[in-house]
């Protein structure tokens, strides 16, 4: 046990381990936020859909990223190696985020749209721009590979396990400033967000602005998409959303109960998964998603036994 | 008696199509409107239209705001989704209240205070920790209709809120439903159910596949054609 603890204490002296921790929760935290009305919205796939946007951006991303390096190299004017320079330092800069975030953005708020009644149905449409993304993400990795390593880049794109251990000091700012934007708004909308996943046509009749909180829905699920990219990567997200909602239901009955255990279970998962994986060195994303895979069975236990000793 | 609700000379339709035409009617405090009609006749578009959520094709609605909120506490039909929504009943109900928030995140004590009194009002006090999944249908209606109370105090838009419901919850919902009436709020209710509505309504809108075919008081409506015909096909119908 000793030895168990003191491993943790020589992990967690390093800066990398720290930010690994704190970003983790973080991410786990806000997705068990907004996972809850996710899933009563039925919406639990737009999590898969809206990160496989995110792994496609993220291709495009590095292909112009290899572009604007290549025209470095090319004899052209002085001008465009200049402003060739100034985008890579902008991608860099802001980890991809200045590609990934619109686009994600814009993905999440067309896929919201078309829930309601539109020509193509909302798990069509998800099912669609999902694996669209993935196929043109994949091919642009392959075409214009950023780096020797290519089949390991895509690896750890879809799974994230590598780049939670890379995080630089400038991308846990950014991440604690969205996990705050996120949480903040949550908490402020809370009520509206209640009454527009209960009852949209109600919520509109007494003229409440049910589109607008939609909107904010789609919003904030886009920004928890990008930030749980670094994590648990493109193909776990889903897990992140859906497990500790799932968990929390089995058990409790009140939507405010419901919230507080998810946003508990995905903590603690996150938590529990992150130094599982530092003491057996396994990857970061699949250890984190395990422990929320258990934790739903332990709830689902919990709630049948409930459930028989009401009936 | 004030005017709650005129509608002059009203088509209804979507996506350019109309659907129906010519639809006039009043609604003034007090009153208990049931509107009839077969399916697809546009009743549902009528609701959407009261309640401002589909603008009409053309023709006036006018909703009095004078002597009230000149707000509608509307009852919708239910949906899937809430069938497994683990919500209590206090915080169904609350969120009637939200439209009177504006930008304000939280509920004040006046909207506390106005819940629990409508809880209070429907009987369902007790219920008030329970989850809503778990209550009966009947129950469930009557958590819904304390929410609509807390959107509009004076008048309700009820949507075939009995569908669904064994034949005992029906009554006792139609008797809630009328006691509610007597005391002064206004009801307009979409039903399937002319035995019902010719008991508990003051006055009947029947909507025909193309036009308006009724509108007057519930003893007009016996002795009309279009009463008869109607009151035969689907009065014995629901006899046998």
């Amino acid at each position: 046990m000793s030895d168990t603890i003191e491993t943790l204490e020589y992990y967690f002296s390093f800066p990398f381990a720290r930010y690994a921790l704190i970003v983790g929760l973080l991410i786990a935290l806000c997705s068990s936020l907004l996972g809850v009305t996710l899933v009563l919205k039925r919406f639990s796939f737009i999590g898969d859909g809206l990160s496989h946007v995110a792994f496609g951006a993220m291709s495009v991303a590095s292909t112009l990223n290899f572009f604007m390096l290549r025209l470095t190299k090319d004899d052209v004017s002085e001008n465009t190696k200049g402003f060739a320079r100034k985008v890579i330092e902008l991608i860099a800069d802001t980890n991809n985020m200045i590609v990934v975030l619109p686009v994600t953005l814009i993905a999440a708020i067309l896929l919201l749209r078309t829930g309601q009644n539109t020509k193509i149905k909302g798990d069509a449409a998800i099912a669609m721009i999902s694996v669209g993304a993935l196929a043109i993400g994949y091919m642009l990795m392959n075409l214009y590979p950023s780096g020797s390593n290519n089949s390991g880049d895509v690896c750890s794109t879809l799974f994230g396990s590598i780049s939670i251990l890379t995080l630089k000091k400038s991308d846990v700012k950014l991440c604690i400033i969205m996990a705050a934007i996120v949480i903040g708004m949550f908490i402020l909308f809370y009520n509206k967000i209640f009454a527009v996943t209960f009852d949209e046509s109600f919520s509109k009749a007494s003229g409440v602005r049910a589109d607008a909180y939609n909107l904010l829905i789609a919003v904030i699920t886009a920004m928890i998409i990008v930030l749980a990219m670094n994590l648990v990567g493109s193909l776990l997200i889903s897990a992140l959303i859906i497990f500790p909602a799932l968990s929390a239901m089995r058990v409790f009955r009140s939507f405010r109960s419901v919230i507080i255990c998810s946003a508990a279970v995905s903590v603690i998962c996150a938590a529990a998964g992150i130094v599982v994986s530092i003491l057996f060195s396994t990857p970061v994303g699949s250890t984190i998603v395990a422990a929320d895979l258990a934790a739903f069975i332990l709830f689902s236990t919990a709630g049948a036994f409930i459930g028989r000793s009401r009936g | 008696m004030s005017k709650k609700v005129v509608c002059r000379n009203v088509s209804l339709g979507y996506e350019g199509r109309i659907v129906t035409e010519k639809i006039d009617f009043t609604v003034n405090s007090g009153d208990y409107l049931c509107i009839l009609g077969e399916n697809g006749s546009g009743k549902s578009t009528l609701v959407k239209a009261l309640l401002g959520l589909k603008p009409q094709v053309s023709g006036d609605i006018e909703i009095n705001k004078e002597g009230g909120s000149g707000r509608i506490g509307y009852l919708p039909q239910q949906t899937q989704i809430q069938r497994d929504f683990p919500a209590s009943v206090r915080e169904v109900v609350l969120s009637g209240c939200l439209a009177g928030c504006g930008i304000r995140p939280f509920y004040n004590k006046a909207e506390k205070k106005r819940a629990a009194d409508a809880m209070e009002r429907l009987g369902i006090s007790e219920l008030s920790r329970r989850c809503y999944r778990e209550l009966s249908g009947g129950q469930q209606q009557r958590v819904l209709l304390a929410r609509a109370l807390c959107a509009a105090e004076d008048m309700l838009l009820l949507d075939e809120p009995v569908t669904g419901l064994d034949p005992k919850a029906q009554t006792d919902l139609y008797e809630l439903i009328a006691g509610l009436n007597k005391k002064g709020v206004t009801v307009i209710m979409v039903s399937h159910d002319v035995n019902s509505s010719l008991r508990y309504a003051s006055h009947i809108l029947h909507i025909g596949s193309r036009k308006q075919l009724f509108f007057g008081t519930v003893s007009d409506y016996e002795n009309s054609r279009a009463g008869k015909a109607f009151i035969e096909v689907e009065g014995g119908a629901e006899d046998e």
